[in-house]
């Protein structure tokens, strides 16, 4: 491109600005995370059960503040700097201490970046999550600068200096014991709350929201699926979507991940390109599912180049 | 040269002479009269809902974004272009149907949010364009490709897998093949890409792509041949290091 040739463009591009096509500037708003009480000492804190967006700040993950005498634990702590802190001011005000401990249940930019607003030293995660962290976070802090600009204000990397290990964990008298999990991702942290028996499952398990799979090996998901289930537990609270109160959200999401699993292949044996099989339709029980089709065409972009590769047969010499 | 037809353009704009009517843009996209003049040149240019794209409701990889392209509801197409305004190499496919329908699944990078549109080119030589703005992050055609950063491009290089499914209205022919695509934009990496693809039965011609180092990694591709196909189909494929592969479905 020329130099005028480039001028011209940036100067139609400041054309477009005004017929309101380019993104302005826009400043982010308040996060305001609510507390829902679900046991002594255990409140969640739900997340929107839509997509990341500028319109929710990336504020779309549950997380969990369990009171402590040595201060609240918290597990998962959203998307950013600012809703840490927000959610660090909230423990806060619950339990009349500081936060004690923060629990990162995997990877995720949606749980793991608001770490940012806490010591490394109070932050902990299993040596799994904890090196997918250091090898991933970079490229996907980029994407939830990119997509929630002035939200990601002063977030900045932490790596969890604590180092978790699978067992009995207790922490000012509240005994938890921690469970290491794969398939949402590498490394998934699940932890029972022993006092309640509420089980914090991370997103091994979505609810009324659907299963999001960019780092997922769904073989291994519906293997740790089988594994909660043979936990005895009361409430359990999921990544994403409302508390579940009837155990229902576990069978939900096997349900989901089998259904997909098996759609994509059907879609690849049958021809269908990328698009297509987004297309596709969803079956009726999953109406409820929020964010169904934006998670299936996501699905697509993750699973689909590795199956028809599985699939088609070599035509070539 | 650049400069004298830069200032006669713009004495033509000023002296309100018509010129090469590309029509206003409805995607209001920074890049459109520079790129329509140089795709369409003289061509009549219309905006035009009987061409139709499909693509998803996010870039999630900005990689491999997929987009089947449809201008079925148009007469006697001969040409389809996919242009995206604001990708360095703004054209992936140019796409000469023959005798298949004018109707193509593939996968294309896109470097950052821009326009995506198809270019549907009638006998009459009109050119029909639809678009939408895709939002995608950065580096879609500057970053090295998987197979490099795995460094086994070189094993699978030019292994093509496919097969065709027959249905009432046409024969489905997918077929994929094995290709760094490598831009040339990124550092130490020179351009090396598939260039031209051409689709036969029984000997007789039926489509050619002209392909370019914005479509994606291991190129992928959808045609719809005529129904009952059943002559042998071959699939002659060239690189732009003149290296041929091939594939046959019987």
């Amino acid at each position: 491109m020329t130099l005028w040739s480039r001028r011209h463009a940036l100067g139609a591009l400041g054309a477009a600005a005004l017929c309101g096509t380019a993104r302005a500037e826009r400043f982010a708003g308040h996060y305001q995370p609510q507390a829902d009480l679900l046991a002594d000492g255990v409140w969640v804190v739900r997340g929107s059960d839509a997509p990341i967006g500028f319109d929710n700040g990336g504020a779309i993950a549950n997380s969990v503040i369990l009171a402590s005498e040595a201060g609240p634990i918290l597990f998962d702590c959203g998307p950013s700097q600012r809703y840490g802190a927000d959610l660090s001011a909230l423990a806060r005000r619950l339990t009349g201490k500081a936060p004690a401990l923060v629990l990162i249940s995997h990877l995720h930019p949606d749980h793991a970046l608001g770490a940012s607003a806490f010591d490394p030293a109070l932050v902990g995660a299993l040596p799994g999550t904890i090196a997918d962290i250091e090898r991933d976070e970079p490229g996907m802090s980029d994407a939830m600068f990119r997509m929630l600009a002035d939200w990601m204000r002063d977030t900045r990397l932490v790596l969890p200096g604590r180092r978790l290990a699978p067992g009995a964990l207790t922490i000012g008298g509240r005994r938890l014991t921690l469970y290491a999990m794969r398939g949402h991702s590498g490394c998934d942290l699940v932890v029972k709350d022993e006092q309640s028996g509420v089980l914090l499952a991370g997103d091994l398990v979505f609810h009324d929201r659907a299963p999001a799979t960019p780092h997922a090996d769904l073989a291994q998901w519906r293997a740790s699926l089988d594994q909660l289930s043979a936990i005895p537990h009361g409430l359990l609270v999921p990544g994403h979507g409302p508390v579940d109160r009837d155990g229902s959200a576990i069978a939900q999401t096997r349900d989901w991940l089998t259904w997909l699993d098996g759609a994509l292949h059907q879609a690849a044996a049958q021809g269908l390109d990328m698009t297509e099989a987004g297309d596709m339709p969803i079956p009726a029980r999953f109406a409820a599912m929020a964010a169904a089709r934006y998670e299936l065409q996501r699905s697509v972009s993750h699973f689909y180049p590795a199956i028809e590769a599985a699939l088609l047969p070599r035509i070539d010499g | 040269m650049r400069g004298w037809k830069t200032g006669s353009a713009l004495i033509a704009l000023l002296a309100g002479v018509a010129h090469a009517a590309t029509p206003p843009d409805p995607l209001h996209s920074p890049m459109w009269d520079m790129q329509a003049e140089r795709l369409f040149g003289h061509d009549t240019v219309t905006f035009d809902p009987r061409v139709r794209m499909s693509v998803p409701m996010l870039a999630e990889n900005q990689h491999v974004f997929p987009l089947t392209l449809d201008a079925r509801a148009l007469p006697h197409v001969r040409r389809i272009v996919v242009l995206v305004d604001l990708d360095p190499i703004p054209v992936p496919i140019d796409f000469a149907p023959g005798k298949a329908a004018p109707w193509l699944a593939l996968r294309i990078k896109l470097d950052q949010r821009t326009p995506v549109r198809v270019a549907a080119q009638t006998d009459d030589g009109v050119w029909h364009v639809t678009g939408v703005w895709v939002d995608a992050a950065g580096g879609g055609c500057s970053a090295p490709p998987a197979s490099r950063a795995r460094g086994d491009w070189a094993d699978h290089l030019g292994e093509v897998r496919g097969a065709v499914w027959h249905t009432a209205e046409a024969t489905r022919l997918r077929f994929s093949v094995r290709h760094p695509m490598d831009t040339g934009l990124v550092d130490n990496i020179p351009a090396y890409n598939l260039e031209t693809v051409r689709i036969t039965a029984g000997g007789e011609d039926i489509a050619r792509l002209t392909v370019s180092g914005s479509v994606s990694e291991d190129p992928a591709f959808t045609l719809l041949l005529p129904a009952n196909e059943m002559r042998p189909i071959a699939i002659a494929m060239r690189d732009s290091n003149g290296r041929e592969f091939s594939g046959r479905l019987p």
